[in-house]
């Protein structure tokens, strides 16, 4: 019998393996429930990215959802991300905030001039504070925020036109009819 | 056409492989001559196709051939081709195909070297290394072909993680490799001997050789990973308990345990089921670490690309692999506890216990490994251990071992007499305390530091003693054969390593700061001058290059230039700088600027003093030292004498399998 012990360990061992390449191909590894989701989001004041001087801020916001999505000139993957928001960002019927990420103003600007430029607002943020309110670590990165300012999802990483069209739409879809 | 090439050779590798793994152990169940010579031919062969296919990858990386995808993927023209070599294995689907290689490096070495060997013995190590070969590359060819085309072939390729452009990475992974691979020979020896049921101690001596310089090379592996880690990575530390170091941690601990039960079984020929079971163990961790890694299933700052078809593989690979030698164990393993006795206060006690703790700790670090996974399965939610658990426990078992080390080389096999022991233990336990005492003054009591020395000598006044004690009794010439050589390089390294990990742990300065060029801080007696950021440029990277005068009582002693560099694809690797000494070790990382726009004013700098984490890895190369030397003992090169009176015995050592 207790030649069979280690046999018996290593099948325990083989189901917790089974069980992990499943639980994987179900979950996004890198996805960390985001303690931010259903409560208000983090007040903020950015500047315009074509206009510096003027400000956009969770106040001016308010009223109706939107969807900030965090980019940056030098982040690969949001210029795989990008033709899919260049496709689908007007047929989401809510404002597509974009929000530029510890970028250079110049850079980001040439950027959007050469890819084209899904966003409604652009607002940039060049230190990176307000992202750390946020909880962003790494760009793509989008949240939705509803009429009451408040995170109801988070997607990190690129979007896909499957998960905007599986995750994303039908919650704007509930969004709209709880909007005021 | 050459990566077409490339690819019908690890077909046809494969095919030979799949000729190795079968025939020879189907000759030598039957008693096949004619089958069992297939190995060897079939062997050679296929380390000749896989080596094909190994210098056609390296060629098309050279000549930058971007239409095959995993070269687009991991270089680009500016890459320079020593980088472009060490890319062969920067990802997947190339470092498997160095797996490969070395396995076949291991087998030829092993086909040429073994030629004493019974027949039927040889045949069936070398048909489970066939086995072996042929589960890596067929996953090779199905799952991650490094030679898949890339249409369109694009202009210029991507690039080569960044963090992987070190020199120490060009020659970390293939030595990490050789080590954790070549304890598939050891694993081979056992299976051979539970199929053969031959359970006598000659194969352990065949063995262990082989199993000394595996365990050496994983040593190696291990202590360049760890420099790496400190030197590029920008952290300063050494070890960071990551899901991969634990990966080849693992069969590492287990290795020390086998090493040790092996030279119990050799000469005593007690331990022999366990042996074989080590031995099974610590290749079934080393093929655990490539799974862990490959498949996605624990993510990690090292973890390459994930692929559930790809875990599924491995772990379908694993069943068969260590499923099946375990289910042989539980069938043929020697049931009777053979060899010689022995007391309670002899050598193979000793060994037996540090066995233990060994086999315990890798246990305790599979476990703190699993954890996250184990989280996902009982829905507890994301966990993991980290430092605080292995910190905690790792040293808390080793306790035991470092406390008897000195005393191993004393004891005699089967009993030993306590009155020898006692002068040692209080000549060693003087030479600690006194030197604590010592040390108490340097550290402002700093337990740990304390701590460290008392260990440190420990163990190394332990060894010395015994190195005297050789000298004074044994004719010259036969003091120290390479196998107590080697065993006594080892211990010593214990007490160099020690050293090393507790007095960086408990002495190190770190200081993040604010500088503006001309500022100065001071660490202990040295003052670290800021002079400044300026842009540079090197063959695929430009960098924000810092510059940090170190002074010691008003002299300059080093100019330093940590950097930050900022790769083509927008990636940004912190090159640390370092002053090396065999005391300290300074230490600097530049971090942001305070203003972005303002490159020439203030950053933030991180300094470090680390008083002697040289000999952390000192003590490793020790270690490793100690490993080459054991195995190269001359009495390992068995000759024809040996193995004729192995030959002679079957019978009984069956009739006593049987018992």
């Amino acid at each position: 019998m207790s030649r069979s012990l280690p046999l018996f360990g290593f099948l325990l061992l083989v189901a917790l393996f089974g069980f992990g390449i499943w639980w994987n191909t179900r979950h996004d590894p890198r996805e960390v429930p985001s303690p931010l989701i259903d409560k208000p989001a983090p007040e903020f004041v950015l500047p315009l990215l074509d206009d510096p001087t003027q400000t956009v801020s969770k106040a001016s916001m308010l009223g109706k959802p939107y969807l900030v999505n965090v980019f940056a000139s030098w982040c690969i993957a949001c210029g795989e991300e990008h033709p899919v928001l260049m496709a689908e960002g007007r047929t989401l019927g809510i404002p597509l905030v974009g929000y530029d990420y510890k970028d250079a103003p110049e850079d980001a600007k040439a950027w959007l001039a050469r890819h084209g430029n899904p966003y409604d607002i652009v607002i940039a943020d060049q230190p990176g504070r307000t992202a750390i309110d946020f909880g962003v670590y790494g760009a793509p990165e989008s949240f939705l925020i509803d009429a009451r300012g408040v995170i109801r999802y988070k997607h990190i990483g690129p979007f896909t036109p499957e998960i905007i069209e599986r995750e994303l739409k039908p919650l704007i879809a509930r969004l709209k009819q709880e909007a005021p | 056409m050459t990566p077409e090439l490339g690819q019908l050779a690890l077909i046809l590798a494969m095919l030979l492989a799949l000729a190795q793994g079968v025939l020879p152990l189907v000759g030598a169940w039957r008693g096949n001559r004619v089958l069992m010579a297939v190995a060897r031919p079939a062997a050679a062969g296929q380390a000749v196709f896989v080596a094909i296919a190994f210098g056609l990858l390296t060629w098309a990386f050279l000549r930058f051939d971007f239409s095959v995808q995993y070269v687009a993927d991991n270089s680009n023209l500016a890459l320079p081709w020593y980088y472009r070599i060490a890319a062969v294995w920067g990802a997947h689907e190339g470092s498997m195909l160095l797996w490969v290689m070395i396995l076949n490096v291991w087998t030829v070495a092993l086909a040429a070297f073994s030629r004493q060997l019974p027949e039927a013995f040889l045949a069936r190590v070398l048909g489970v290394l066939g086995i072996v070969a042929v589960g890596f590359l067929a996953f090779i060819v199905f799952t991650s072909n490094p030679f898949a085309r890339l249409l369109p072939m694009p202009a210029d390729g991507g690039d080569l993680n960044p963090v992987l452009q070190d020199p120490g990475m060009t020659f970390h992974p293939p030595v990490l490799y050789m080590g954790y691979v070549g304890f598939s020979v050891a694993f081979a020896f056992s299976i051979a001997a539970l199929l053969g049921g031959a359970l006598e101690q000659a194969w352990v001596r065949w063995a262990r050789p082989w199993t000394n310089a595996a365990w050496a090379f994983l040593t190696c592996g291990i202590v360049a990973g760890s420099w790496w880690a400190y030197a590029e990575l920008g952290w300063g530390g050494w070890w960071f308990w990551d899901p991969v170091e634990n990966a080849s941690f693992m069969p590492w601990l287990v290795g020390v345990a086998l090493i040790h039960a092996q030279a119990v079984t050799e000469k005593r020929g007690s331990l022999r089921a366990w042996t074989i079971l080590l031995s099974i163990f610590a290749f079934s961790l080393s093929l655990l670490g490539t799974f862990l890694v490959r498949s996605g299933v624990l993510t990690s700052v090292h973890a390459f690309a994930s692929d559930p078809r790809r875990g599924l593989y491995i772990l379908a690979f694993l069943v068969i692999v260590i499923g099946g030698s375990l289910l042989l164990y539980a069938l043929r393993a020697p049931k009777v506890a053979g060899g010689k006795a022995f007391s309670l206060l002899s050598r193979e006690t000793v060994i037996l216990i540090a066995n233990l703790m060994f086999t315990v700790a890798a246990a305790m670090v599979l476990l703190g490994t699993l954890f996250p996974l184990i989280g996902d399965a009982l829905h507890l939610g994301k966990i993991s251990v980290g430092p605080p658990y292995f910190g905690f426990l790792f040293p808390l078992l080793m306790l035991p071992v470092v406390l008897l080390l000195p005393f191993g080389p004393f004891l005699r096999w089967g009993k030993s007499e306590p009155a020898p022991l006692k002068s040692v233990l209080v000549r060693v336990a003087i030479a600690a305390v006194a030197c604590a005492i010592v040390a108490a003054f340097f550290v402002d009591g700093q337990a740990k530091a304390i701590a460290g020395v008392a260990a440190a000598v420990w163990c190394g006044v332990g060894t010395l003693l015994y190195v005297y004690k050789r000298w004074r009794e044994m004719p010259r010439g036969r003091r120290y054969p390479a196998e107590m050589a080697g065993m006594l390089l080892a211990h010593f390294g214990v007490g160099v390593f020690l050293i090393g990990v507790l007095l960086t742990e408990s002495l190190s300065v770190t200081r993040d700061v604010r500088m503006a060029p001309g500022d100065t801080q001071t660490i202990g007696a040295y003052s670290f001058r800021f002079d400044g950021v300026h842009a540079t440029r090197g063959p695929n990277w430009h960098a924000e290059q810092g510059t940090v005068t170190v002074l010691k009582e008003g002299k300059t002693i080093d100019v330093m230039h940590p950097q930050k560099r900022t790769y083509p694809r927008g990636q940004v690797q912190t090159e640390s700088a370092i002053d090396p000494g065999v005391t300290r070790d300074l230490y600097v990382a530049l971090g942001e600027p305070m203003d972005p726009n303002n490159l020439e004013g203030a950053w933030a700098l991180r300094l470090y003093a680390k008083p002697f984490v040289r000999w952390i890895w000192g003590g490793g190369l020790f270690m490793m030292l100690g490993g080459f030397v054991a195995g190269a003992d001359k009495r390992f090169r068995a000759k024809r004498a040996a193995t004729a009176a192995t030959a002679a015995q079957p019978s009984q050592t069956v009739a006593e399998r049987r018992a």
